[in-house]
């Protein structure tokens, strides 16, 4: 038995990564940047807003949590809707009880079919995060470059359309994307995007890749990692963001400013039985004098301003 | 031909075997095992094993272990270092090249480096012994290289094998491997030529296990460890035991389990009982003061 010896050539095995998309960097090494007022943990929440189509597509590959058993699958189509219809409302009006602006990565599908949800979102002072089509708009290589350029703008115009304003940052479905995305959303004039989970402050794509900032949104402590995919309860769910919250303050005091990402989903959060979990964890992270609650745009110019000007030409 | 056993070693029962007493007059040996990794981003095929379930680039998989390499490992070698542990890397040997940064700390640190392959992305399943040979020299060259050490102990890529694996690390001089996981002791394994033993790796306590197998919480995974660290170190005392934690920093180094995790080390470095050291240092006690000659080993079977 034996391989095929190309199977032992390493090409790439050289100095940094073995690709062109963004530069390694140790975020201890980075010179520390302080958030507005002086605040260590920038606390940034993102609700993913999305429509899933009761027609399910696995082309490029099927969204997580799309519909599940054989046609029609009435069950979980429905049940993602009660996040749109109801957890959403539950979600939105616990941010605003408490004077919290946060970002909502919207499918365009979202905008078209319910607007007054849209414009309630904007009226709140929240952000919208442009965030594919519906899900059926997945995005992984294979994806003819021309369909995936129709994505991006149908998705950019059916949001601006609703909301007044066109989003600034973009969010992947499953973070998932082709060699084409970074290129094609800094064409589209996107100024940041969330997908790449490697880091825990933003960072610059290279310009082969598009030249947009990274924010990472960190799916581990995303509502649908802790308590789907690893079924804990909303009590702990509750005490790992605390636990994180602790942490990155720790390390702020020493190190510099530090981001607490949290992605949540209206009908995994909103639910009735979890929602209360959830508004006892915004009231303590209210009472932290440590916490910077901001949205995804207000944190791309709070870390654009901290850094050093481009050296002249 | 199918091997239904594939004869590393003799069964041996737990019960009734000498003591192993560790230096001090420990009843246990702690070492902490880091996953150095490097997957790439666009890895050949292996004709048996699958890699990433997306087409390249698959972001989230990728991205999610770069941030050991950017983030983790720091956080967690911060952590470790306020209680006195030193690392023993499973590392992917290439990492040397993508990001000496991370090595050259650990190794001024002190930390010891075994292979781990040249990637975790590249399996050692259907090489020949020629191609093994290959990759078992590349790693002895490029550890030396890079750090100055000689690595004695070998973890496969992402725990991939041939039957030959046993034979070639003890003919390259290695001394233990991470790759067998039928005891809470060193052991001898039989090979063609040279000596190795069995380096206890505790897998069911990989926190990638705990996290992604298991699904624990990262508070639960902590009091796992140390229910594993109290029941090791009560029977250390009658039989001289080893617990290994095997560690990727892109797991336990997220912000919402360091906390959890470092709890553990501090249960661990207050207790008294525990020899805190590395895998290597293990490997040269137990076979200085306790290897069997391979006569012995097939009478104690028998």
């Amino acid at each position: 038995m034996t391989l095929d010896p190309e199977y032992l050539e390493y090409p790439r095995r050289g100095l940094g990564y073995d690709h062109d998309l963004y530069e390694w960097s140790c975020l201890f090494d980075r010179p520390a940047i302080r958030w507005p007022d002086g605040k260590g943990v920038a606390v940034w929440f993102v609700i993913d807003l999305e429509w899933f189509p009761l027609t399910p597509t696995d082309t490029p590959f099927r969204a997580p949590s799309h519909m599940q058993t054989p046609f029609p699958d009435f069950r979980n189509y429905s049940a993602r809707e009660y996040g749109t219809r109801v957890g959403m409302y539950r979600l939105l009006d616990a941010f605003e009880a408490r004077g919290i602006k946060v970002s909502v990565a919207a499918n365009g599908a979202i905008a078209e079919r319910y607007p007054r949800l849209v414009e309630d979102i904007v009226a709140g002072g929240h952000e919208i995060i442009a965030h594919s089509v519906d899900m059926n708009h997945t995005v992984a290589t294979g994806v003819p470059e021309e369909d995936e350029r129709a994505i991006i703008e149908r998705t950019l115009s059916a949001l601006a359309r609703v909301s007044g304003s066109k989003p600034r940052g973009w969010l992947s479905i499953a973070r998932s994307q082709s060699w084409n995305t970074g290129r094609l959303l800094a064409e589209a004039g996107l100024e940041y995007l969330c997908d790449w989970v490697n880091d825990e402050l933003p960072y610059r794509m290279s310009p082969a890749a598009g030249g947009l900032v990274n924010i990472p949104l960190n799916h581990e402590l995303g509502d649908r990692d802790i308590v789907l995919t690893h079924q804990a309860p909303g009590e702990s769910y509750v005490q790992q963001i605390e636990d994180a919250f602790d942490w990155l303050s720790g390390e702020a005091a020493a190190a510099g400013g530090r981001m607490l990402p949290l992605n949540l989903t209206p009908y995994v959060m909103g639910l009735p039985h979890r929602i209360g979990q959830f508004e006892g964890l915004l009231d303590t992270l209210v009472a932290k004098p440590d916490a910077w609650f901001a949205t995804g745009d207000a944190l791309l110019d709070a870390w654009l301003a901290a850094q050093p000007a481009p050296e002249a030409a | 031909m199918a091997v239904d056993d594939p004869g590393l070693y003799d069964f041996s029962p737990y019960r009734g075997r000498p003591r192993i007493e560790w230096p001090g007059g420990k009843a246990i040996a702690v070492w902490i095992a880091p996953n150095l990794e490097y997957y790439e981003l666009t890895p050949p095929r292996h004709p048996q094993r699958r890699l990433w379930t997306k087409p390249d680039p698959d972001v989230l998989s990728f991205a999610h272990r770069d941030h050991a390499n950017r983030v983790g490992h720091w956080r967690m070698a911060e952590a470790m270092e306020r209680h006195g542990f030193k690392g023993s890397i499973s590392t992917s040997v290439a990492l040397c090249q993508h990001h000496p940064e991370v090595i050259r700390h650990a190794a001024e640190l002190g930390w010891e480096f075994f292979s781990h392959g040249i990637y975790n992305t590249r399996y050692a399943y259907m090489m020949d012994e020629a191609q093994e040979r290959a990759i078992i020299e590349d790693s002895i060259r490029t550890i030396r290289e890079a750090t100055g050490q000689t690595i004695k102990g070998w973890l496969g890529p992402a725990l991939s094998h041939t039957l030959n694996t046993m034979d070639l690390l003890a003919e390259h001089g290695l001394t233990y491997t991470c790759d067998l996981y039928h005891d809470d002791q060193p052991q001898p394994v039989h090979t063609r030529s040279g000596t190795l033993i069995s380096m206890p790796y505790s897998i069911e306590v990989n926190d990638h296990y705990g996290f992604f197998i298991y699904h624990m919480t990262p508070r639960e995974y902590a009091q796992m460890l140390i229910r594993q660290f109290e029941r090791l170190a009560a029977e250390g005392e009658v039989s001289g035991t080893v617990m290994c934690i095997p560690l990727h920093s892109y797991l336990i180094g997220q912000p919402h389990r360091i906390g959890a995790f470092e709890e553990v080390l501090r249960h661990i470095a207050a207790d008294g009982r525990a020899w805190i050291t590395r895998s290597g240092d293990i490997a040269d006690h137990y076979i200085a003061n306790y290897m069997p000659t391979a006569g012995a080993v097939t009478e104690a079977a028998k």
